[in-house]
């Protein structure tokens, strides 16, 4: 499962797919949600569930598990579309995203939910949450890894910077950050509204060893989640320059698509250009 | 009279916890020497993690911490552990219940020296409108030890309140029957009931032997546990004493008092005062001086209970 071929990148190209038509389909019928930023993280999600990580949705609470964290926690419907397609859960789950009850909540809720490692949404907190479930494994040498996605807006929360000090300084080789470095955020575009630039020379300085990539560039996660399990004594971050709304063309790199929901008839021409473009 | 801060017998308990249980561990910001979470560090070097001056994310690293199994004691001074790291507390610990317990020091006016800005006065009010959290503020040490050890047991988030200064022994550590949730009625009496917690606890027990003097019998109550509350036994007191004054150093407003009296007027509506800090912040002095420039004597329980006798005669 974890070679770099033909196979394993078709493989994943195609879970990033199913991916991509669930969040749109889920996000159709909620009538509410994050689309742009769950969109743009969808090919690093299927690389990490469909390959990288060791989980088995049979047994989700085996002591020695892969831990993801969704730190930017408001892109939770490329988590629950992965969880669902891995599965987690039953696709049925998926209709009932933000509906009184549903254990699909606005933002990923982990004692409602089979899969879900981590209560985020408030951003910055799922990278701490990361470093105290890497210190555990550090105790109890369960040999498992943790995997945390970030949002590149979501470097502004200092907290951010609070927890990767810690991570450098308590040389946690067995963390991966990623950033969603779509360059969008709510009110426009990440270096206009609050600058985070140069982001790799922010983790160099704290001791951590960045891989820049493209990140819709399935072979190039996987390179980069593989150089990662070399680097000893540091944890890893991985800048994956993404494109908000990844894959349907009018919601493409438009801070506008942030946390809308497609319309119906939006719904069906993403679906249409999804279909198209594989 | 024998004399114990409760953070220092935090740390001593930690350390006999750490002893115990194998997954216990311990987190502070930078300032292990003043919480005693020190000794614990130099017993379990593998488990003690300081997190620097960071507390959001010290609360932060807990959460994994405690997701990943562990039980996780987390300490600061109040007002930063509540104050700076609120929301860290909110949505990381008491949203996803994750167990793990802030054990925060310097609570209240008893700082002393350092002044408002490090007196924490509100703490109580914030911990106990969140859910899942539970509200621990015990009155000495022998009880802080035994807060400590049913917290370990309790899974969950908690909130355990502690203070700077030496304060007096109210318990012998071997006979205290500490339950989370029970009030423990440390003193009977027919006329009023005092219900206090922390280190107003002694003053009101100080304060209920003066009144006897004068033919006044106060009940005392320690309620260490502001949440969740013991109801039962504000009810059983409010039908037997008719008059409740409650006791804090805290500001007025959300705290102990509140508690008190959001029970009896729901229940059985008697004559609630309460005694603490009149909304308004601290400043440099020492701690008795500052407990005394703000109302929290002796002498202010014993007025006030006077206050509350006379309010229940006229009613009669």
């Amino acid at each position: 499962m974890r070679e770099i071929n033909n196979d394993s990148i078709a493989l994943v190209n195609e879970k990033a797919l199913i991916i991509r038509e669930s969040i749109i389909k889920m996000l159709g019928e909620s009538g509410s949600g994050h689309t742009g930023g769950s969109l743009s993280a969808a090919d690093i999600m299927a690389c990490l569930y469909f390959w990288e990580l060791n989980i088995d949705p049979k047994d989700p609470k085996a002591a020695g598990r892969d831990r993801f964290v969704l730190s930017k926690g408001h892109a939770a419907p490329v988590l629950y579309a992965t969880l669902a397609e891995k599965g987690f859960f039953p696709d049925e789950y998926l209709s009932r995203l933000r509906k009184l009850g549903s254990p699909l909540q606005g933002h990923p809720d982990m004692n409602k939910l089979s899969g879900v490692e981590a209560s985020t949404g408030s951003l910055g907190q799922g990278i701490s949450w990361s470093v105290g479930m890497a210190l555990a494994e550090k105790m109890d040498k369960t040999g498992y890894r943790v995997y945390a996605l970030l949002g590149d807006g979501e470097l502004q929360e200092g907290m951010v910077w609070e927890a990767v000090m810690a991570a450098g300084h308590y040389h946690l080789d067995n963390l991966v950050a990623i950033v969603d470095n779509n360059s969008l955020q709510i009110d426009g575009r990440v270096e206009k509204v609050m600058g985070v630039q140069p982001i790799a020379d922010k983790f160099k300085a704290f001791n951590w060893e960045v891989l820049s990539i493209d990140g819709h560039n399935v072979e190039q996660i996987m390179a980069a989640l593989e150089k990662a399990r070399s680097i000893k004594n540091r944890p890893t971050v991985i800048v994956a320059k993404t494109l908000k709304g990844k894959g349907c063309s009018f919601m493409e790199d438009k801070a506008e698509w942030h946390g809308v929901a497609p319309k119906k008839d939006e719904v069906e021409r993403a679906l249409a250009e999804l279909h198209a473009t594989h | 009279m024998e004399k114990q801060a409760t953070r220092d017998a935090y740390g001593q308990a930690l350390v006999e916890l750490g002893h115990l249980h194998d997954d216990i561990v311990v987190l502070d910001a930078d300032l292990s020497s003043s919480t005693k979470t020190a000794g614990f560090g130099k017993a379990f070097p593998a488990r003690f993690i300081n997190a620097g001056i960071a507390e959001q994310n010290m609360i932060g690293m807990a959460a994994g911490l405690a997701a990943a199994g562990k039980t996780v004691f987390a300490s600061s001074f109040a007002i930063f552990a509540v104050g700076r790291a609120f929301e860290q507390v909110r949505n990381s610990l008491a949203y996803a219940n994750l167990n793990v317990k802030v054990c925060a020091t310097h609570a209240g006016l008893t700082v002393g020296e350092d002044g408002g800005s490090h007196q924490a006065v509100e703490d109580i009010a914030v911990m106990r409108s969140v859910p899942n959290m539970c509200v621990v503020v015990p009155a000495d040490g022998p009880s802080t030890k035994a807060a400590l050890y049913r917290l370990y047991q309790r899974k969950g988030p908690a909130y355990l309140r502690l203070g700077r200064p030496a304060v007096p022994k109210i318990y012998d550590g071997e006979k205290i029957d500490f339950v989370i949730g029970k009030g423990i009625e440390l003193r009977k009496g027919k006329d009023v009931t005092i219900i206090a917690c922390g280190i107003m606890v002694h003053k009101s027990l100080e304060a209920a032997k003066l009144l006897a003097e004068e033919g006044i019998e106060a009940a005392v109550i320690d309620m260490h546990t502001i949440k969740p509350i013991d109801k039962e036994l504000i009810i059983k007191q409010a039908r037997s004493t008719g008059a409740i004054l409650t006791v804090e150093e805290h500001n007025i407003i959300g705290g102990l008092g509140s508690a008190v009296a959001e029970v009896v007027a729901e229940n059985h509506p008697v004559f609630v005062e309460r005694l603490g800090i009149e909304d308004i912040f601290g400043q440099s002095a020492g701690p008795e001086e500052l407990l005394e420039h703000y109302g929290l004597t002796i002498q202010n329980i014993i007025d006030k209970i006077h206050l509350l006798l006379n309010k229940k005669k006229e009613l009669k």
